[in-house]
C-alpha cells in the first residue's frame, strides 16, 4: 500500500506493506535511524517521535496510521542549524552514556517544556517515567531537561528586556 | 588550550570536558550497528529449540524453504566442513545445535530472506522433531548423583589466568563424568583448627538470582563473506575475540577476518566475546550475500544471561571481631555452554572473602552446566555474587559480636599496599578512608523519621579481570592533528573522551584536533577486551607510550630539519622549541622532513605484563556503598532514600563521566537488589520480556544521591587512575539487604527483596530456615 505523510517538514510517499511500523517506516524506509528501536513491545520508549505535535511510541503505530499527519523525529530537533536546548541540556549534564535511549528522552522533554516550560523535578520524572535508560541512573537526565528549562527560562527573560 | 589553575596539574586530563561522542548523539547522527544497511543485503531470523533438553531425530526444512522471499535455510548439517563451535575458554558453544539441543531458545537453524518480515513468517514452517531427554533446570538438579549430562564430550580449555591452553585434555573425544563446568579453589592457613577456638563462627547462606543486562541495543550484526574474506559489523565489545573465534571457523587468517564495532547501545559485560557474530557469518557464508540478523528482546536474554549463585559462608572471629577464618562455597549456575563462566567463577572466589585480613581461608567455587540460557559476563562478573554473601555474613557476625559493622570493618580491612591475594598486587586503594566517607555521608543525612528505616553499607574489591595486551596508535597528521587508533569499543561509558584528553595532555594538543577511531580489527591498533573496566588504565598507558614515541620521532625529525641537536629541543605547545628561542609545530616538522606539504608520523605503543603491570592485576576495584532504605510495611515495598557511592578510581580523567558510570552500576545493582530475576517455570524462562523483567525506571531513582569521588592517585594507570564502572553495583545487593534485615529483623536468603519477600519477611513467623541467627527488630 502506499502511505503519504510529512516528515520533519518534509512531505513523504512510499510503498509499504500494510503491518509496517511507523518505527521501522522511519528507520528502514526513510534512513532516519536517529529513532531507535528497542523492545517492540511499547515499553522502554526509545522509539519515541511526535505525530501531530504528540510523543507516541512509533514501535505502537501503524506506519500506515500516521498517514497524513506530521511527523517529528530527533533529527527534526535542531532548528536553524543550532541544536535545541534540549539536545544541549543532555550534553552540559551528562544526561548520556550510550546515547541509545536518548533520541526518545530529547523528544519527550521538548514535547514537556513545550507545554510546560518551568516543570517541577516531579513532573519531569512522571513525563520521562514510561522510558528506560539502563546506563545513566536517571538522575543526569533530570538534571539535563532542568537545565534546559532554565536555558529557555533565561533567554526568554533576555529577548524580553 | 584551557590554561592550568593553582592546583591543576594537566590540561586536559581531569577535567569534565564534553565527551566528543555526544553531539552525535543528541542528533541522531551516531551511527550504532543495528543503523547499518549493506547493499543486496538479506536478512535472517532464527529458529530456536522448544525444548530444554532433546535429541534433534530430524529437521524438515522445505516448507520454510518453498516461502516467498526465502532464499536459504541453515541447519547444522549445513555447515560441515566448518569448525562449527566457538567459545574463548571452552569451544564448546554450537553455532547451531547439532544432535540435541540443550536449552530453550537454542538456535537450531537460521532462516535467510530478502526481509526480515519474510524470514519471521517463515520461522514456523521448519519442523523440527524432538525425542525428549531428561533435564537438569538447577545447579542442584545437575550436581545430583547420575543427573544427565548437558555435555557428554569435553573440550580443550584455555587456563583463565593465563589465557594459555590448557594441555591435557583432547578437542574432543574425551569424556565427561559430571556437569561441573570449572572449578576453582582458593586456600591458606588452615581453617578447620579454627572453628573449635573460634569466639563465633557465623554461617549463612544467600542466592543471588540470574539476571539480564539489558543494554538496550539488542544483539545484532552485519556479517559478509566474499572470496575467503569475512567482515563483520557487530556489537562486540571484544571485536578482536570476536575475530579470532570466526577465524577458526572458517580456518581464515586473522588477517582475513575483519570486526567492527560502532557505538554500542549499552554494554555492560554482556556484549562481551562472541554472540551473533557466527550465525550471521555463516549465513552469509552459505549465501553469498551480507546477511544482517537482529534478535529482539526475548532472543536477547536467551543470548546471555549472568550466573545465579548459591553461595555458602562461614566465618570465625575472635571475642574483638578479628576474622579467623573464612570457608565459601560458590556455586554457580551457568546453563547449557561455558562462555565465560569459568572466568566468572574464578573471580568469584577471589572476590567473595572481601578485603579483609583473612589469616585463614578456603575458598570453592564451581560453574555448573544445566539446561538453561547460557550465562557469561555481566558488569562486576563474580563480585556481586560472592559480595552478597560475604558481606551479609559479616553484618550477621556484627550483630552477634555486639559491634557496630562499620567498626567490625575498620578492624578487618586491609590498609593500602596490603595483600588480600598472595603473591598478587597488594591493594591500590584507601579502603579505611573510603569507608569513613560513607559513614559520614549516612550519618550527615539521617532522616529525622526513623521508622522502617535503616540505612546499611557494604564494601568489596575486585581483581580486575584486565590481562595487560594492550596497543595504541597515534598519527601525527601534517597540520598536526592527531589520530589516535584503539581496538577499545565506546559504548558509552566515555572511552573516545578519555582516550582523546589523554593523547592530547601527552601531545600538549588542543582536546578538538584530537580524533579517536575505535574497534575496526582491519584498521585500528589491538586490544584484547573491552572489559574489567581496562581501558582508561591499559588502553590509556599503551597510548601514552604511543604519544611518547611519535614526541621521539618528531623530535628527531626536529633536529634534523633544524640541524641541531635533539637534546636542544624542549616540549612546547604542539611543538617543540628549538635553541634560539623560535619554537616548531609538529604539522611543521613532518612537512619540513617529507618536504612536501604532506605526510604523517606514527608513534605506537605496547603493553604486556612487564614493569608496573607486571603483577596481576593491574588495579583493583572497590565498591564502597551506603543505602537508606524505608519499608513500607503494608507492601513491603522498598524505597531507596538515599544512596552514597565513593569511586575510589585514583584519578578521574573525566570525573563527570566517571560519576556518572558509578550512579549507572549502583542503578543497576539496585534493580538486583530490588526487582531483577530471570525465573524459569519448567524448561522455559516465564520472564523473558522487560515487562515482567522489570529493570529500574524513573521512580525508582533514590531520593537522596551521595556521589563521591577518592582520587589518591594510588593506580597504575596514566596519572593515577585506576578502573571504573563497576565497582558501584559489587556490593549494593548486599547494602540493600542489610538494611531490610536491620528494619525488619529478620535476614533474608536472597535478592532481589521484592514487596513480596518483604511482606512475607515482615509478616510469616516460623524458623527463618536457611539465615541462621534471628535477631530482634531494631528500630529507631
Ligand atoms: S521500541 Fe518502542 S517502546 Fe521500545
Ligand atoms: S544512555 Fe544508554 S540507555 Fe540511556
Amino acid at each position: 500500500m502506499q502511505v503519504s505523510m510529512s516528515v520533519n517538514g518534509d512531505e513523504v510517499t512510499e510503498e509499504i506493506e500494510a503491518r509496517m511500523l511507523l518505527v521501522h517506516f522511519l528507520r528502514d524506509q526513510l534512513g532516519l535511524t536517529g529513532t531507535h528501536w528497542g523492545c517492540d513491545t511499547s515499553n522502554c520508549g526509545t522509539c519515541v517521535v511526535w505525530m501531530d505535535g504528540e510523543p507516541v511510541k512509533s514501535c505502537t503505530v501503524l506506519a500506515a496510521m500516521a498517514g497524513g499527519h506530521e511527523v517529528r523525529t530527533v533529527e527534526g530537533l535542531e532548528r536553524d542549524g543550532e541544536l535545541d536546548p534540549v539536545q544541549q541540556g543532555f550534553m552540559e549534564c551528562h544526561g548520556l552514556q550510550c546515547g541509545f535511549c536518548t533520541p526518545g528522552m530529547l523528544m519527550t522533554a521538548r514535547a514537556l517544556l513545550d507545554r510546560n516550560p518551568s516543570p517541577s523535578t516531579d513532573e519531569i520524572r512522571q513525563a520521562i517515567s514510561g522510558q528506560i535508560c539502563r546506563c545513566t541512573g536517571y538522575a543526569t537526565i533530570v538534571r539535563s531537561i532542568q537545565w534546559a528549562a532554565s536555558y529557555e527560562a533565561a533567554a526568554t527573560v533576555g529577548s524580553a528586556s | 588550550m584551557p590554561d592550568l589553575e593553582p592546583g591543576q596539574t594537566h590540561l586536559h586530563a581531569g577535567r569534565s570536558v564534553l565527551r566528543p561522542d555526544l553531539i552525535e548523539k543528541v542528533t541522531g547522527a551516531a551511527q550504532y550497528c543495528v543503523d547499518i544497511r549493506r547493499s543486496g543485503m538479506l536478512h535472517a531470523k532464527i529458529v530456536r529449540s522448544r525444548r530444554a533438553h532433546a535429541r534433534i531425530a530430524s529437521i524438515d526444512t522445505s516448507a520454510a524453504r518453498a516461502m516467498s522471499g526465502v532464499v536459504a535455510v541453515i541447519v547444522a548439517s549445513d555447515l560441515a566442513g566448518l569448525f562449527a563451535r566457538f567459545g574463548h575458554i571452552v569451544p564448546d558453544h554450537e553455532i547451531l545445535a547439532s544432535g540435541k539441543v540443550r536449552y530453550y531458545g537454542e538456535p537450531v537453524a537460521i532462516v535467510v530472506a530478502d526481509t526480515e518480515a519474510a524470514a519471521s513468517d517463515a520461522l514456523d514452517y521448519v519442523d523440527v522433531d524432538y525425542e525428549d531427554l531428561p533435564a537438569v533446570m538447577s545447579a542442584e538438579e545437575a550436581l545430583a548423583p547420575g543427573a544427565p549430562l548437558v555435555h557428554e564430550e569435553q573440550h580443550r580449555r584455555v587456563d583463565v589466568d593465563s589465557l594459555s591452553p590448557v594441555e591435557t585434555g583432547a578437542d574432543q573425544g574425551e569424556l565427561r563424568t559430571s556437569n561441573v563446568a570449572h572449578e576453582a579453589t582458593l586456600e591458606w592457613g588452615d581453617v578447620d583448627s579454627v572453628w573449635p577456638v573460634a569466639a563465633a563462627v557465623v554461617e549463612n547462606r544467600m542466592h543471588y538470582p540470574m539476571l539480564y543486562a539489558y543494554a538496550m541495543e539488542p544483539y545484532n550484526a552485519v556479517a559478509s563473506f566474499d572470496e575467503g574474506r569475512l567482515e563483520v559489523d557487530s556489537t562486540a565489545q571484544h571485536p578482536f575475540m570476536v575475530r579470532d573465534d570466526l577465524a577458526r571457523i572458517f580456518s581464515l587468517p586473522l588477517a582475513a577476518v575483519t570486526v567492527r564495532a560502532p557505538y554500542l547501545g549499552g554494554g555492560y559485560g554482556s556484549k562481551s566475546y562472541t554472540k551473533v557474530e557466527p550465525l550471521a557469518a555463516v549465513a552469509s557464508w552459505r549465501t553469498g550475500r551480507p546477511v544482517k540478523l537482529v534478535l529482539d528482546v526475548e532472543e536477547s536474554i536467551y543470548t546471555t544471561r549472568a550466573d545465579s549463585a548459591e553461595v555458602h559462608v562461614r566465618s570465625a572471629f575472635d571475642d574483638q571481631g578479628h576474622i579467623l577464618a573464612r570457608e565459601i562455597d560458590i556455586v554457580m549456575d551457568s546453563g547449557a555452554y561455558a562462555d565465560n563462566s569459568p572466568l566468572v567463577v574464578a573471580k568469584s572466589v577471589n572476590r567473595s572473602f572481601g578485603p579483609y585480613r583473612v589469616p585463614n581461608l578456603r575458598v570453592r567455587g564451581r560453574s555448573v552446566y544445566t539446561n538453561t540460557s547460557p550465562a557469561s559476563s555481566y558488569r562486576g562478573f563474580g563480585a556481586p555474587q560472592g559480595v552478597l554473601a560475604g558481606e551479609t555474613n559479616l553484618e550477621q557476625a556484627a550483630d552477634r559480636l555486639g559491634i557496630d559493622s562499620a567498626e567490625l570493618r575498620r578492624r578487618n580491612l586491609v590498609r593500602p599496599g596490603e595483600e588480600i591475594l598472595h603473591g598478587k598486587r597488594g591493594i591500590d586503594a584507601d579502603l579505611p578512608a573510603d569507608l569513613e566517607m560513607v559513614v559520614g555521608a549516612l550519618r550527615e543525612h539521617a532522616p529525622e523519621d526513623q521508622s522502617w528505616f535503616a540505612s546499611a553499607m557494604a564494601c568489596s574489591a575486585s581483581d580486575a579481570g584486565a590481562f595487560p595486551v594492550s596497543t595504541a596508535t597515534v598519527r601525527v597528521q601534517a597540520d598536526g592533528s592527531v589520530i589516535v587508533l584503539s581496538g577499545s569499543t565506546e559504548m558509552g561509558q566515555g572511552s573516545r573522551s578519555a582516550l582523546a584528553q589523554i593523547a592530547a595532555e601527552e601531545l600538549r594538543v588542543e582536546l578538538r584536533v584530537v580524533t579517536v577511531r575505535q574497534s575496526d580489527t582491519g584498521a585500528t591498533a589491538y586490544e584484547r577486551t573491552t572489559g574489567a573496566s581496562r581501558t582508561t588504565t591499559l588502553t590509556g598507558l599503551a597510548l601514552q607510550r604511543a604519544c611518547q614515541d611519535a614526541l621521539s620521532k618528531l623530535r628527531s625529525m626536529a633536529a634534523e630539519v633544524k640541524g641541531c641537536s635533539a637534546d636542544e629541543i624542549a616540549p612546547s605547545p604542539a611543538g617543540f622549541a628549538l635553541p634560539g628561542g623560535d619554537t616548531i609545530s609538529y604539522g611543521e616538522v613532518v612537512r619540513s622532513w617529507f618536504g612536501a606539504a604532506a605526510g604523517e608520523v606514527t608513534g605506537i605503543g605496547l603493553l604486556r605484563r612487564e614493569g608496573a603491570t607486571a603483577k596481576m592485576p593491574p588495579f583493583w576495584e572497590i565498591g564502597m556503598i551506603g543505602v537508606g532504605c524505608r519499608i513500607d510495611p503494608a507492601t513491603g515495598a522498598i524505597a531507596v532514600e538515599q544512596l552514597v557511592t565513593v569511586g575510589d578510581v585514583g584519578f578521574a580523567i573525566n570525573p563527570q563521566a566517571v560519576e556518572a558510570q558509578d550512579l549507572g552500576a549502583a542503578t543497576q545493582g539496585l534493580g538486583c537488589a530490588l526487582f531483577e530475576e530471570l525465573l524459569y517455570d519448567g524448561p522455559q524462562l516465564m520472564n523473558p520480556n522487560i515487562v515482567d523483567y522489570r529493570v529500574p525506571r524513573m521512580r525508582d531513582l533514590p531520593g537522596r544521591i551521595d556521589a563521591m569521588l577518592a582520587e589518591r592517585r594510588d593506580g597504575v594507570g596514566p596519572y593515577g587512575a585506576k578502573g571504573s564502572g563497576e565497582g558501584a553495583l559489587n556490593p549494593i545487593a548486599a547494602a540493600v539487604a542489610t538494611a531490610v534485615a536491620r528494619v525488619v529483623g529478620r535476614w533474608p536468603d536472597r535478592v532481589p527483596l521484592t514487596p513480596e519477600r518483604v511482606w512475607r519477611l515482615i509478616n510469616e513467623t516460623g524458623p527463618d530456615d536457611t539465615t541462621g541467627d534471628r535477631s530482634s527488630p531494631r528500630e529507631g
